[in-house]
């Protein structure tokens, strides 16, 4: 204890304020997965942080603020729960909280948060909701942040967060690491959740004043951590520092978004790259293949020296189709082989796609590009146009009108 | 925590008496039935016969209005149920994934109420 006296407000405010941030995923990991409740950990989190600034200020700073935090925070759990004590679930609560009450709190606060981001990404829950909460509770950001990532309105996010919330507590979603049986499965829904955190920030754009895939590197980062040497994990990590390499290259000058085989190397982030390389090779002499893996191999092949290795990208597409046999690798795969030579049969796989993707653009952008490289220059103009049409941004929109132009200007109408 | 599990299935779905698959639908349920015996989880489960059997009834103005079939016209109907007890979500998932109509049908698996105002 540092000797009692006029500590000021400010200082108080700001320890709390840094140990909010600092240590807040933690404390609640280990609140929920006590208490098995998200909800009341989080609401009782907010009460001791309450109380530490009335407390810190009249007695000065504890030895471990955050330690404090977790120890007020579970006697208001547990004065709450007696007055529930009726019900019997709460009354299981109850009883583990007053046995970790009785231990002496060890050297430092038990890391839970692999459990709670689990609990955030289980399955039982809907994909947006995975998200949204996980971002919440993992991440720390706000509800009108997550809101305006989405595009959605800030009540209707609040609601789908205390629904979740709601959800996790009423159908008994365990705060728990998977077991062997369903980890690889668990892990996949949990991995997915971050990726799409991911690829949600790098098609907005770093201009948001939270940006998504920095908080998407810090769960990957985190969850590596906590869980060492898994391969997947590592092929996520690698993935996304990869991908997020290029972000600075992606659009052009001119605003139109650039392939990575047209991108500018000199704005590619070469830490990033050098980190992503030894990663994912340390994941691949483990020797357990998996889709993160070759999706972060595929991202790699994009940056060869002489520009795209496509023959290799063709090859471990067709391996990523092995494992995830969607319409969407299918037609990723597709363009690969038609950029390694082979474009007639690119072609054709694209064209069997057309009646399980007529309504997703790239199939329309994918399919404008092999006409065109199969030199069938009137179809290719009016697959160019639906494209455009649909675009989702300015940049591809830009970028498909260029190519349109280009194919005007190579191609004599025949 | 208490768990039912709810069998929704198609009957033009369900492999038909006689069928290889039919044998083996119901040595699946013999083998649920005796997995969740074992474990200690078991605590109830019926199943039901067909829609065809069913009258729904409500009041309407203090007039009990009775009908003929199932409350709701859908294709798949409850043909079932269990109840089990079990830690968490999770273990009941497991034991719902045992459920032979999980492959033909549907298992909704829906935590009881908790009022227990004895303890």
């Amino acid at each position: 204890m540092r000797p009692p006296g006029p500590s000021s407000a400010i200082a108080v405010s700001q320890e709390l304020d840094r140990v909010m941030r600092a240590d807040r995923g933690r404390l609640v990991s280990v609140l929920a997965s006590g208490l098995r409740d998200l909800a009341l950990a989080e609401e009782v989190l907010q009460e001791a942080a309450v109380a530490a600034l009335s407390h810190w200020g009249r007695a000065g700073l504890p030895r471990s603020p955050a330690g404090w935090l977790l120890q007020v925070a579970r006697r208001k759990a547990i004065d709450r729960l007696r007055g529930a004590a009726r019900d019997s679930r709460k009354g299981a609560a109850l009883a583990i909280l007053l046995d970790e009450e009785a231990m002496p709190e060890p050297d430092g606060i038990p890391d839970h948060r692999l459990r709670l981001i689990f609990a955030c990404c289980h399955p039982a829950l809907e994909p947006k909701s995975r998200i949204a909460l996980t971002l919440r509770t993992v991440c720390g950001l706000n509800t009108p942040e997550i809101a305006r990532a989405f595009l959605d309105a800030e009540p209707t996010m609040g609601q789908r967060i205390s629904r979740a919330k709601a959800k996790i507590a009423a159908a008994g979603i365990p705060f728990a690491v998977p077991d062997a049986e369903h980890w690889s499965e668990r892990l996949d829904t949990m991995l997915a959740t971050v990726y799409l955190i991911f690829t949600t920030g790098y098609v907005a754009g770093p201009d948001k004043p939270r940006d998504l895939c920095h908080e998407a590197e810090y769960l990957i980062r985190l969850i590596d951590r906590l869980r060492p040497a898994d391969p997947e994990i590592e092929g996520a990590l690698a993935m996304m520092l990869l991908t997020g390499a290029r972000r600075a290259a992606r659009i052009g000058p001119d605003g139109a978004s650039l392939p990575p085989g047209e991108q500018n190397h000199r704005l590619w982030d070469m830490s990033r790259i050098t980190e992503g390389r030894a990663i994912l090779a340390r994941a691949m002499a483990r020797r357990r293949p998996g889709p993160f893996q070759i999706k972060a191999a595929i991202s790699d092949c994009q940056m060869a020296d002489d520009g795209p290795d496509w023959p290799q990208i063709a090859a471990l597409y067709g391996a990523l189709l092995r494992h995830e046999p969607t319409p969407v690798v299918c037609l990723n795969a597709a363009v690969a082989l038609s950029e390694a030579g082979d474009p007639a049969r690119g072609l054709v796989m694209i064209e069997e796609l057309g009646a399980a993707l007529s309504h997703y653009q790239p199939w329309h952008a994918a399919k404008a590009a092999l006409l065109a490289a199969n030199g069938r220059t009137d179809d290719a103009t009016s697959a160019y146009l639906e494209a455009i049409a649909q675009a989702p941004t300015q940049a591809e929109a830009q970028f498909l009108k260029k190519r349109l132009l280009m194919l005007s200007e190579t191609a004599p109408k025949g | 925590m208490q768990y039912m599990l709810l069998i929704y299935n198609d009957p033009a779905h369900e492999p038909s008496y006689g069928t290889p698959e039919f044998n083996e639908m119901m040595g699946g349920y013999f083998a649920a039935n005796e997995r969740m015996k074992a474990d200690g989880v078991l605590r109830g489960g019926e199943g039901l016969q067909g829609v065809e059997t069913a009258t729904s009834l409500r009041i309407k103005a203090g007039k009990v209005e009775t009908m003929d079939g199932p409350f709701a016209e859908t294709r798949e109907h409850l043909g079932g149920y269990y109840v089990i007890d079990v830690p968490d979500l999770d273990a009941a998932l497991k034991y719902a994934a045992l459920i032979p109509s999980a492959h033909f049908g549907t298992i909704e698996v829906r935590p009881l109420m908790d009022y227990n105002p004895n303890a």
